[in-house]
């Protein structure tokens, strides 16, 4: 029978609370979910981060990738302690830039639109699930249709990728009941 | 929210936003001499560049590739693209388990894909009231007032990715087609774990054809007129004019219902169709070539697909497009926000077909494939969620595409989504201020469409939606950006 928390993965389960006298501590699990389009250049930059984290391959840190957020992301989001949603970023600071996210409601014209604040919100509506989140947005230059990324934004990844990894074994430090 | 700033000189209104989606829309309403409306345009960035993208490539990777061109519907792209290529594969008829593999998936997508529109897209504006306060006027707002509207849309979500996944091995980037047939067939697994579901999903569908016939029956004179007007459709319908998704012959009837072509062969559509550029717009203005430029243009999508066909083959799905109907008074139903209506009916119809499917042995087959003589040309039409989707190419001795013709269904409805903006122009300008009021109700009028924005792009640092109002001049009177 379908019902949100078995929609959600399995640990999800784990993560609801019982009782305090069943709690154990652990390490925190983190999901990175990068996002955009591989085929139109730097757009693939979310995509890109979320592979290189992947290739970590640490344990209780998921990577994700999809060329936008969309509302069944809400299961994933509610099933982590920390979240980085990356994105590429066509203005702003080079290499890189994060913010703190906080759950927003927001009402787009387009289903091609959802912002990362929607889904946090959307976690937090039906799971009672607010995870710390992030968005790491890394510059990009270019957006054509070329299944490349830029030299240039290659090296923003690199920097942002050295600087994602640190702060995930900090959040990851920060063991959580 | 907006964030305006108001530019005392020159009577201008600037909203500056932060989003992120690289195509944004752009709304151009032009006044007359009197001041009143005289037309509005709704622009958008199109993706002519990708239809370069796909030259030189080899035509078996194409299925593939296309997936790029849509974060919303790269499920429609892959298999229309997969279909046009078993043309140039010299297949005229993938086996049977091929094909069920291919609608099982497509059924899925449409499933899916029609649940995001409806349920966090379009509920807000149906069961919140176009006028609620825009910080309730969201998906939030309508799980505070039916709580079990959020369950429905991420589960039905969810449930038509599994479809997909099951059909193409992965929720992303799926790989099931290639020309002349499908990869694998559905593991007996995936089929009992989709079994299980499948009944819960087609009741929640139910619920929420009752949940917004209740919106309907409540603002019937609203729901008649809004952004309304009547129209030609086109669709893709199957034997006997019965609804059909995946596969068929082209269909257009004109506004009472007659019919202009049918039975139309996705590879004679230029035979019936003109793709015509207009300077102000990146988009074409695809027309119905016996009708000519003025009168040609139709609509697309779920409005369409229900008005062109004569029955839909699913029980449940007939009957609630029977209810549908008879708002019509016995012709066709021209309410531009019974896309909503003809949305839901559409999930309900796909959740049939897949129940349907998933009891159906040939899904087990093991006859993937077929070869044939290869072609230098491919054309194929499917029923995207948006509507109708044709992709036409051109390939090599040495298998290379040469040439690409995507006409997709936001271009299928830009002369009309282009009619519902002047109609709420029309309607609901007053004075020469964009109100919050008329934005909200331009969104409303182009949710019903909800158009493709150049398609999979989506990077931080742009605008979504920017509306202009014009003096009978040309000179900006006032602008707002929808952040």
């Amino acid at each position: 029978m379908l019902d949100l928390a078995a929609a959600a993965p399995a640990d999800y389960a784990a993560s609801m609370p019982i009782s305090l006298a069943t709690q154990q501590r652990r390490q925190a699990r983190v999901l990175v979910f990068g996002y955009g389009n591989p085929g139109r250049q730097d757009d693939g930059l979310g995509p890109a981060a979320a592979a290189g984290i992947e290739a970590l391959g640490w344990p209780d840190v998921t990577a994700m990738d999809n060329y936008q957020l969309s509302i069944e992301d809400a299961v994933d989001i509610a099933a982590h302690d920390v979240v980085w949603f990356v994105d590429a970023a066509r203005v702003g600071a080079a290499p890189f830039s994060v913010t703190r996210l906080t759950p927003a409601a927001t009402y787009e014209f387009t289903s091609h639109l959802i912002r990362p604040e929607a889904i946090l919100a959307l976690a937090d509506r039906c799971y009672g699930r607010t995870p710390k989140a992030f968005l790491l947005a890394i510059r990009g230059y270019e957006f054509a249709f070329i299944e490349a990324i830029t030299p240039q934004a290659e090296q923003n990844l690199k920097s942002a990728l050295g600087a994602l990894s640190i702060l995930i074994r900090t959040a990851q430090m920060e063991v959580v009941s | 929210m907006s964030d305006v700033q108001v530019s005392q000189g020159s009577r201008k209104i600037v909203i500056d936003p932060v989003t992120r989606v690289e195509g944004h829309g752009k709304v151009t309403i032009r006044l007359n001499d009197a001041g009143e409306v005289e037309q509005a345009r709704f622009h958008i960035v199109e993706f002519r560049g990708f239809e370069r993208f796909i030259q030189g490539r080899m035509y078996w990777e194409v299925p593939v590739i296309v997936q790029r061109l849509c974060g919303i519907c790269p499920v429609s792209h892959h298999l229309c693209a997969a279909k046009a290529m078993d043309i140039v594969a010299g297949v005229d008829q993938v086996t049977p388990t091929a094909d069920k593999m291919r609608r099982l998936m497509h059924y899925g997508q449409v499933l899916q894909s029609n649940a995001l529109n409806f349920f966090h897209l379009a509920s807000p504006d149906l069961l919140l009231g176009f006028e609620a306060p825009v910080a309730q006027r969201n998906i939030f707002g309508v799980i505070e007032a039916f709580p079990e509207v959020g369950k429905w849309a991420i589960l039905i979500r969810k449930f038509g990715q599994e479809v997909i996944a099951a059909t193409g091995g992965r929720r992303i980037h799926p790989r099931l087609c290639i020309p002349g047939g499908v990869n694998q067939n559905l593991s007996v697994e995936h089929r009992d774990a989709l079994r299980r579901d499948i009944g819960q999903i087609i009741d929640w569908c139910g619920q929420a054809l009752e949940l917004h016939k209740s919106f309907v029956h409540a603002h019937e004179e609203l729901h008649a007129t809004f952004a309304s007007f009547p129209s030609s459709y086109m669709s893709l319908v199957g034997a006997d004019r019965r609804m059909e998704l995946y596969d068929g012959g082209l269909r257009a009837i004109n506004a009472e219902g007659d019919t202009i072509f049918e039975d139309v062969r996705p590879a004679d559509y230029r035979d019936y169709m003109i793709e015509e550029v207009r300077s102000w717009s990146y988009m074409k203005f695809p027309h119905i070539r016996s009708l000519g430029r003025e009168e040609g243009w139709y609509r697309v999508g779920p409005l369409a697909q229900i008005n062109c066909c004569a029955f839909i083959d699913t029980p449940l799905a007939e009957a609630a497009r029977r209810d549908f109907m008879a708002i019509g008074h016995g012709g066709r139903v021209h309410a531009t926000l019974g896309y909503h209506w003809a949305r839901i009916i559409t999930m309900i119809h796909c959740a049939e077909v897949i129940q349907g499917l998933l009891f159906d042995d040939d899904l087990q087959g093991t006859n993937l494939l077929v070869t044939g003589q290869r072609r230098p040309e491919g054309v194929a039409i499917i029923e995207a969620p948006r509507g109708t989707l044709l992709h036409h190419y051109t390939v090599d001795d040495d298998g290379q595409v040469t040439g690409a013709n995507l006409i997709v269904s936001t271009t299928n409805n830009n002369e009309a989504m282009n009619r519902s903006v002047t109609k709420v122009a029309k309607d609901y300008l007053s004075g020469r201020e964009i109100t919050e009021g008329l934005l909200n109700h331009i969104e409303v009028a182009i949710r019903a469409y909800d158009p493709c924005l150049s398609c999979a792009t989506h990077a931080l640092g742009d605008m979504p939606l920017i509306v202009t109002l014009e003096d009978a001049q040309g000179g900006i009177v006032a602008t707002r950006v929808k952040e």
